[in-house]
């Protein structure tokens, strides 16, 4: 049981993660109809602003967070208003590729401004653990699933009860009737490119922090990041609480394959688990591709 | 009067493989080229050229899919794989664990295992479209890479395997070509192997599209509920896009894993990126034309080699990243992918083949028309 519990905890940190970054995935989706590929670029390169701020400017860890949220939020706007805004009225799988290119862009970017740096992110938990009964947890982990909790409880606020939430739910619907209420559309999205700027460098601060397989200060992590797509299809790619549920679920069932793989699926080959994710993906695009909480959209083909 | 390229008088002259005089005059010096550059070609540049031809294949199978159907694609590193993995395990030597068959059958059956994962893959994405199309393709390269680095015995897991080393075709041996008394390099020989094929597919490609078959194609591309409605079926079609494009991509897998001759699955080799260079060969070349894709693959394809091999003398390019500052090379191919996407994408998104549509088009009405 002490084993399950131990999964569990570390699982749901994971997929706290993904939902974060999920999150930014969902906003923009609802925004301009487009997957942002470049959001989990954006997870990388908050990553590396927290640790510069760290590191190089050496301000406090949680002023260093704020400040880097605060460029995250400058270069979601930028990038829209500089690159995607071109885009408009173009096919979808146009304004996709150039997420894509965004994407590739990031790591050379990172690795010739920070080349490769040994630490991770300093935190003030560093990898202590907590202990309840006989489960151990890594604080970072602990830390990750609180922050979570807090970001995505804050955004839902917002959603609900801000006038800028309540425009920004109009705009997803339908940007025309929108307009048509006076809602100014283009802020809206700038500010939807915002929030998703801030929610990857809060993702990128728990992975350049975190002690998992394939985490830790790299540009490898957004190999991670790119995982929260699996989450946002399985819980529905317009759905914010979606994100939330298929990040818990995917992370968590995610871990709990690395740990009991070789007892319940003893003829696959090690290492399935950084793919789970992308097979259940195929299993929900295949049976329900809206997923959980996705709107349905009526279309025969 | 001989028909012009714009002046069609009837169907058959629409169909013309060869419109213009000019074209016809430029296929006699691509040929003479085709037949004496191995000759005058170093090591390292007929190495270069054919994988730059290489990669038009590939790159003109996924612009069928992607250009002509309209259907976008991350999977083409998955079908790569496939084609250099399935060469190796039928056609590497015994004592390597292959089973040592001749290149005209392991090529075969490669590209008829090919088409078959093309067909199971476009079958699902019947029901996908844009967004949704994009994710699932991506998740088969991660999928594709995990089985890549596991199923030791065909792969050879972490460890990688050895290519094929012989490769004979209508008693010539390529890998030991002997031409006019003159016996070429493995790299020379196989150039002349690889731009043969990439003839012959952009023939196929070419042919595809003048026709009936292509005509749907962009029907389905441009509105497929449209489409449908003037009887063209959406199964056949799409389904056909990705059987034929994989097809093809499976069969420049077999080319890549003869010219790499060792290959070692893993992230940096056949991963996302991998996928995400076709993808620039195509925006950059043209999407939807024929040259488009092998323009972009001369010129992306060779760029990786170019750049291991001669910016090294660039001032803000440095060989060990790691310790002094300057961008690595590696980091300024990546790099300059990216941006060679974004500028297209945004500014031109016809690609060069867009541009030279553009400046022809100037230069034919000058000076009556601007």
């Amino acid at each position: 049981m002490t084993k399950l519990f131990q999964l569990v905890a570390s699982g749901a940190a994971l997929g706290a993660v993904y939902a974060l970054v999920g999150l930014g995935f969902v906003v923009i989706y609802r925004a301009t109809g487009v997957i942002n590929f470049a959001q989990a670029g954006m997870v990388v390169l908050g990553a590396f602003l927290v640790y510069n701020a760290t590191a190089t400017w050496d301000l406090p860890f949680w002023l260093a967070v704020l400040v880097s949220m605060g460029i995250g939020a400058l270069l979601g706007i930028v990038l829209e208003r500089v690159i995607l805004r071109r885009m408009i009225g173009r096919p979808v799988y146009a304004v996709i590729l150039v997420t894509v290119g965004l994407l590739l862009l990031v790591e050379p970017v990172v690795t010739t401004i920070w080349r490769n740096p040994a630490t991770n992110i300093e935190t003030p938990w560093g990898l202590s653990k907590v202990t309840i009964g006989d489960v151990s947890i890594l604080q970072v982990d602990a830390a990750t699933v609180v922050l979570a909790a807090l970001v995505l409880g804050a955004f839902f606020a917002f959603f609900k009860y801000t006038k800028f939430g309540v425009a920004m739910r109009a705009t997803a619907i339908d940007q025309e009737a929108a307009l048509a209420q006076g809602i100014n559309v283009r802020r809206i999205v700038a500010l939807s490119w915002a929030i998703a700027g801030v929610v990857a460098v809060l993702a990128g601060t728990m992975l350049g922090a975190g002690a998992g397989p394939g985490t830790g200060l790299g540009v490898g992590i957004s190999i991670i990041a790119l995982k929260a797509l699996p989450a946002v299809v399985l819980g529905g790619l317009d759905s914010p609480l979606g994100a939330v549920v298929g990040g818990l679920l995917i992370g968590i069932a995610e871990v709990l394959t690395a740990g009991y793989q070789s007892d319940v699926l003893p003829f696959l080959p090690g290492g399935f688990a950084a793919v789970m994710p992308w097979v259940v993906m195929l299993v929900v695009l295949l049976v329900r591709p809206y997923g959980l909480f996705g709107t349905k959209e009526v279309r025969r083909i | 009067m001989a028909p012009t390229t714009r002046m069609l008088r009837s169907y058959g002259d629409d169909l013309r493989l060869m419109p213009s005089r000019s074209g016809k005059l430029l296929l006699v010096v691509l040929l003479a080229v085709y037949l004496l550059l191995p000759f005058q070609l170093d090591d390292f540049w007929a190495s270069v050229l054919t994988l730059a031809g290489i990669t038009a294949i590939g790159a003109l199978g996924l612009n069928l899919l992607t250009g002509y159907a309209g259907q976008p694609s991350l999977g083409t590193a998955a079908f790569i794989g496939l084609g250099a993995f399935t060469a190796s395990y039928l056609g590497r030597p015994e004592d390597f664990g292959g089973l040592e068959w001749a290149f005209p059958a392991y090529l075969a059956v490669a590209i008829v295992l090919g088409a078959l994962v093309g067909f199971l893959v476009g079958v699902p994405a019947l029901r996908l479209r844009g967004n949704y199309l994009i994710i699932a393709t991506l998740g088969l390269v991660f999928v594709a890479l995990y089985v890549f680095k596991s199923w030791d015995e065909v792969t050879g897991g972490n460890a990688g395997v050895p290519m094929p080393i012989e490769v004979n075709l209508f008693g010539l041996d390529f890998a030991n070509l002997e031409l006019f008394g003159e016996t070429l390099g493995r790299n020379q020989g196989l150039f002349y192997l690889v731009w043969a094929a990439v003839a012959l597919v952009a023939l196929l490609c070419t042919n595809v599209v003048r026709s009936r078959p292509g005509r749907a194609l962009q029907a389905v591309r441009d509105r497929d509920v449209a489409a449908e409605v003037v009887g063209v079926s959406l199964f056949t079609t799409k389904v056909g896009a990705f059987v034929l494009s994989s097809a093809i991509a499976t069969m420049a897998g077999v080319f890549y894993g003869i010219w790499i001759q060792y290959l070692v699955a893993e992230e940096a080799s056949l991963g996302l990126n991998l996928s995400i260079q076709y993808l620039a060969i195509i925006i950059v070349g043209g999407v939807g034309t024929t040259y488009g894709p092998i323009v972009g693959a001369i010129l992306i394809g060779s760029m990786p080699a170019l750049i291991d091999e001669f910016a090294g003398n660039l001032p803000f390019v440095s060989s060990s990243p790691a310790t002094e500052s300057g961008i690595s090379k590696p980091a300024l191919q990546a790099g300059l992918y990216a941006v060679l996407i974004i500028v297209f994408l945004v500014a031109e998104p016809n690609g060069l083949a867009g541009l030279w549509r553009r400046v022809r088009g100037y230069f034919s009405g000058w000076p009556l028309a601007r």
